[in-house]
């Protein structure tokens, strides 16, 4: 066994999993505030990270404008998916609003495809190139300030929903939709922010994570891998977000390295199934009773 | 006008037909079916084939999912266990197509009685991820599993054989597809006149006050998932037997979301809905090609846009229904023949 290498893959996959953490997070907050299961998120990274790729690329700008600009876009498309499909979706059954995401899903891969080609393409370089050493272990310069990237903005995120106004009315819409109403929170306006939010940390992680492995109109499919995430930390935890998602980065790069990529998903799919035998509310989710 | 539908007996009001003019219209139906293959160009035949087995999958996840209310992401995956098992017992035995049929959709079946195992524990959403895990695994299986799959390559069968009549043309097949179909559907209709059909659909409205009233819910919801895999084993046989070939690509995960969003369009704890979910998704693709072909001479991109058109008109059907008409095709359907029957007054 080399160690080194278990090391070097054990670091590039917990960086990859800081990253996933951030997407779950996007994630975990719509379903918290609206109990929607956002199937499309893997998309609204896609467009975002094409957003990206048309204004640092196609027109050219810096990429530190590109970058707000992209994210932007992919908040705004989030809030506009709110009002338009959700939004008339209220108080139907979670069948018929996970389909509407799936639905959505469908609609933004094929739009990609009309707009940017159904060819892979590579977003221009934007991170700083030279290697990340940590003590001996090499860590691939995308990766490491991505993760960088990615872990800021979680903590930011954290901070908001612990001090703010609007994290407090979403935290509030969260544990008692009833009682939020009644003491005067806007609930549509949190939905609406809930879903802002979440694709705001969507979009960020799309385009950091479509510039370490580039992009397609597939690249979606990653919201898969955030699915087992947030499942196996618990669709309503934003701690479990956050550890299975380093621990679901850290599982697929290094069953990628020692056993060859198509264990990836195998290995992932795995602990899926292992937990929803055994905790099937997630390590750190909400164990809902049932009543009549 | 028809006025009134009062029953006097139970029978009468579970009765599969309620009318004799139903009766006429079925009988004229499978009459219609039966001559269409004469008449029909090889597309149109082709396409048939292609509505039969949608048909008969779809009714199965309806079953699953319409009547019992438990989501399933698997049943591209349960078509592939069919799949394979026809196209490995068309290579390595005789068996005629009937036995080979049944036994994909028994493998198929015991497969889903299998995922269905966690149904206990676990519900809505995490059933569908549950179910998403197990296609992620079988998929895995047809692609690794090389001796038996053969891999990345798949299978390929020989022609089908029934009663030593070879079965080598869509013609042949479609002999064999639709009468199935129309089998399996009355089946599936008949299923909600019995014990079992209602113990589904008390655990879809209900699941807990479905066991107070006294239904074991795992053995009922694992003879929904059996069921519902059964029909998606002897769809997938009849895929394989139709294309003659089977990979790991043929039954991917959009493929489970096509047969979700088919039963969704048609309408969902509806026979009929599953079937007009099944032709109409089958069929909105085949029209976006003609309409390419119409419009290309005045606007050449459109061969070009044509396929993530595909992607887009699909999700944006799925949206649309689900916003604007919740139980589906169906409900048009009954919109329409109530038109008829109260004309000349409106609802």
């Amino acid at each position: 066994m080399d160690w080194l290498f278990f090391a070097e893959i054990s670091l590039a996959g917990l960086a990859t999993g800081g990253l996933y953490a951030l997407i779950a997070l996007g994630f975990v907050i719509v379903y918290k505030a609206t109990r929607v299961i956002n199937f499309a998120i893997g998309e609204i990274m896609m467009i975002a990270a094409y957003f990206f790729l048309t204004f640092a690329g196609g027109m050219q700008l810096s990429p530190w404008i590109a970058l707000p600009l992209a994210v932007l876009g992919g908040t705004l498309l989030g809030g506009i998916v709110e009002r338009t499909m959700i939004r008339p979706m209220l108080g139907e059954s979670p069948i018929s609003v996970v389909m509407v995401t799936i639905g959505l899903a469908s609609i933004l891969v094929g739009l990609a495809e009309i707009f940017w080609t159904a060819d892979p393409q590579l977003l221009p370089e934007f991170l700083p190139r030279d290697p990340v050493f940590l003590g001996e272990i090499y860590l691939a310069p995308k990766i490491a300030y991505g993760f960088l990237i990615g872990a800021t903005v979680l903590v930011l995120y954290l901070l908001y929903f612990r001090f703010s106004r609007g994290g407090v009315a979403l935290r509030a819409t969260a544990s008692d939709q009833a009682a939020a109403y009644s003491m005067g929170i806007n609930v549509r306006r949190v939905f609406n922010l809930a879903w802002v939010f979440g694709s705001l940390a969507a979009s960020l992680a799309g385009i950091l994570v479509a510039a370490a492995g580039g992009l397609s109109p597939q690249s979606g499919v990653i919201g898969l891998s955030v699915l087992v995430i947030v499942i196996v930390g618990g669709l309503d935890s934003i701690l479990g977000a956050l550890i299975a998602g380093l621990f679901v980065g850290w599982l697929e790069t290094v069953a990628g390295a020692y056993f060859g990529g198509e264990y990836r998903m195998l290995a992932t799919f795995a602990v899926l199934a292992v937990i929803l035998v055994v905790r099937p509310y997630g390590l750190f989710g909400t164990h809902e009773i049932e009543r009549l | 006008m028809r006025i009134g539908d009062a029953k006097q007996s139970y029978l009468a009001d579970e009765a599969l037909w309620t009318s004799t003019t139903q009766q006429v219209w079925f009988g004229l139906f499978l009459l219609a079916l039966f001559v269409f293959p004469f008449l029909a160009t090889p597309y149109l035949l082709y396409l048939a084939c292609l509505v039969g087995i949608a048909v008969i999958s779809a009714t199965g996840l309806n079953i699953l999912t319409g009547y019992t209310g438990l989501i399933s992401l698997g049943q591209a995956g349960f078509m592939g266990v069919g799949g394979y098992t026809v196209a490995w017992l068309s290579l390595h035995t005789d068996l005629s197509l009937p036995p080979a049929l049944l036994a994909g959709g028994l493998l198929s079946a015991a497969i889903g009685v299998l995922v269905g195992l966690p149904s206990l524990r676990v519900k809505g959403l995490y059933l569908a991820i549950a179910t998403l895990a197990a296609s992620v695994f079988l998929h895995f299986v047809f692609m690794e599993w090389t001796p038996v799959t053969g891999g990345t390559k798949g299978l390929s069968l020989r022609p089908a054989h029934i009663f030593g009549i070879p079965l080598h043309n869509d013609f042949r097949m479609y002999f064999v597809i639709m009468p199935l179909a129309v089998v399996m559907l009355l089946g599936a209709r008949n299923l909600f006149r019995t014990r079992v059909g209602r113990a589904f659909i008390a655990i879809r409205d209900r699941d807990i006050s479905a066991e107070v009233l006294g239904i074991p819910l795992l053995k009922y919801k694992l003879m929904s998932f059996g069921l519902s895999s059964f029909y998606a084993g002897i769809a997938g046989g009849l895929f394989a037997y139709f294309f003659r070939v089977v990979t790991p690509e043929s039954f991917p995960l959009s493929m489970s979301i096509f047969y979700l969003a088919a039963i969704i369009v048609g309408g969902m704890g509806s026979i009929l809905g599953g079937v007009l979910g099944a032709v109409f998704m089958t069929l909105v693709p085949e029209l976006l090609k003609l309409l390419t072909t119409v419009v290309t001479p005045f606007y050449p991109e459109a061969p070009v846009i044509m396929s993530p058109l595909r992607g887009v008109v699909f999700g944006a059907l799925i949206v649309a229904f689900l916003i604007f008409e919740p139980h589906g095709l169906a409900e048009i359907w009954r919109r329409i023949r109530r038109f008829f029957h109260l004309w000349p007054f409106r609802t």
